[in-house]
């Protein structure tokens, strides 16, 4: 069973960047796309906790920082997603979230991901953009990530809940 | 909730400790030392980066995915794309007809596949322009702005005969250059980037100068121009052209980059710079082609110097 479900996430996830780079940078809109890699973390955050979260997390953020196109110093996204695991673990309640959680979380998470992989630029990309840049890609980026929230965390946190053979379901 | 019942919920907690909020400290500090390492690893190599074995690896898998999945979904992007160049398109229309009533009377001498050919002419025209060889290829992917570098995917790799730092243009002027290849694709460094250098010189004073991306939001992008001869004043509207590297290596001469928009002299570097609007719409990159030396090997058509397709 874990051996399926971590075929299962690796697939996931590998499918959701795809179509981050491929069908959703038709939709950009100011260059930002909705990641979707962010948001199946922050689905495994709440359906099984902060653990499982986090090492999808840094696969997650691997696959963005080494498949093409991505060219900037890698580990990057891998360290901000494994935070936003770590985050909407932390967020994660014993009964099923309602929507408003789950929403809250999502937007809590998108800020702190895009934020620490944004900061980490500051740090170590010789030509880092400035600080209105940054805060103008967050800030698109969240409204982004909330938006396709209704339409990717359901789904997704089903098909996790369906996965885990421990959880009697909600 | 009573205190037995917090506390009861407290063991449970105990008994699955993955399954509550706090993941066990040791994972946590194994997971931020990975992407330390790795980071570290990166950022220290460089150019030949450990990590770039891998990155290549990742790339032959994710590259054709990607080509596939930009395939499957272009009938559906086309849409909303006509309509966006269609605007812009009327206002060119008339100059348009005469030229292409040109290339059709071509086309039907040439005798080669002509919807094909229609699709290339844009290109054949640019490779007749620069003496060059052009491997034609799409865009299949686009790096988010979230990543803060503007990067794209190209269907065409090392099979198609192309290596790093190969310039990339379209019809409309220069794209960018290629960083790295796969087997049947490449990530392009396009030149709005902020990392991005490339040797302009002006077109109407032959001023030499330097060009960045500039730090910009949006689907376009702009570019910075300084000038080597802080003197020179840069006229608005006057067209910017590549000088060319050595070699022609990133960059061949004579590509047509953008006009100037905007000039302002910095009077901290007692520099003049300017803004450059490039002829390449970045927000809608499709067919690109990548220059070669004539007659390389592909598993492609190549356009050839004097046009024709091979």
């Amino acid at each position: 069973m874990t051996g399926v479900r971590i075929v299962l996430s690796a697939l996931a996830l590998a499918v959701a960047l795809v179509l981050q780079v491929t069908v959703f940078s038709h939709l950009a809109w100011q260059g930002v796309v909705p990641n979707l890699c962010l948001l199946l973390v922050v689905a495994t955050a709440l359906v099984r906790g902060a653990q499982p979260a986090m090492l999808l997390g840094f696969a997650g953020g691997l696959l963005l920082d080494l498949a093409p196109p991505a060219d900037h110093v890698a580990g990057r996204w891998a360290l901000a997603l494994v935070l936003v695991g770590y985050v909407a673990g932390r967020m994660r309640q014993d009964t099923r979230p309602t929507a408003v959680a789950v929403v809250a979380t999502v937007a809590a998470c998108s800020f702190v991901g895009t934020s620490v992989f944004a900061l980490s630029g500051l740090l170590l990309e010789p030509h880092a953009p400035g600080v209105p840049h940054l805060l103008a890609v967050i800030g698109v980026a969240v409204v982004w990530d909330v938006a396709l929230t209704p339409f990717v965390l359901p789904a997704a946190m089903a098909g996790f809940r369906r996965l885990d053979p421990q959880r009697v379901p909600a | 909730m009573t205190a037995p019942d917090r506390r009861e919920r407290r063991w449970r907690a105990t008994d699955r400790p993955d399954d509550r909020g706090r993941p066990p400290g040791s994972l946590v500090v194994a997971l931020l030392l990975a992407c330390a390492t790795l980071i570290t690893l990166d950022y220290r190599g460089g150019a030949d980066s450990p990590l770039e074995p891998a990155r290549r690896a990742l790339g032959e898998v994710v590259g054709p995915a990607e080509t596939a999945a930009a395939a499957a979904v272009r009938p559906f992007t086309a849409v909303p794309d006509w309509f966006r160049s269609h605007d812009s398109l009327r206002e060119d229309l008339d100059d348009l007809e005469a030229e292409n009533a040109a290339l059709r009377a071509q086309l039907r001498s040439s005798g080669v596949d002509r919807n094909r050919l229609e699709e290339y002419d844009g290109l054949t025209t640019a490779a007749r322009d620069l003496g060059r060889a052009l491997v034609p290829a799409r865009v299949v992917g686009m790096g988010p702005s979230q990543s803060f570098s503007r990067t794209v995917t190209i269907d065409a790799g090392s099979e198609a005969g192309l290596t790093p730092d190969l310039t990339v243009l379209n019809d409309d002027g220069l794209v960018g250059r290629i960083l790295r290849v796969t087997r049947t694709t490449a990530t392009v460094l396009l030149i709005v980037d902020p990392g991005s250098t490339v040797g302009g010189r002006v077109g109407d004073s032959m001023e030499v100068g330097f060009l960045t991306g500039r730090d910009e939001i949006g689907d376009g992008g702009l570019l910075d121009l300084e000038l080597v001869d802080e003197s020179v004043v840069p006229a608005r509207d006057a067209p910017v052209l590549t000088w060319g590297s050595e070699g022609g290596a990133p960059y061949v001469a004579g590509v047509p980059i953008g006009r100037v928009t905007r000039v302002y002299s910095d009077v901290r570097e007692t520099t003049q710079r300017a803004v450059i609007e490039p002829y390449v719409d970045f927000g809608a990159l499709d067919v690109v082609g990548v220059v070669v030396a004539s007659g390389s090997d592909s598993d492609r058509a190549v356009v050839e110097a004097d046009g024709s397709l091979r």
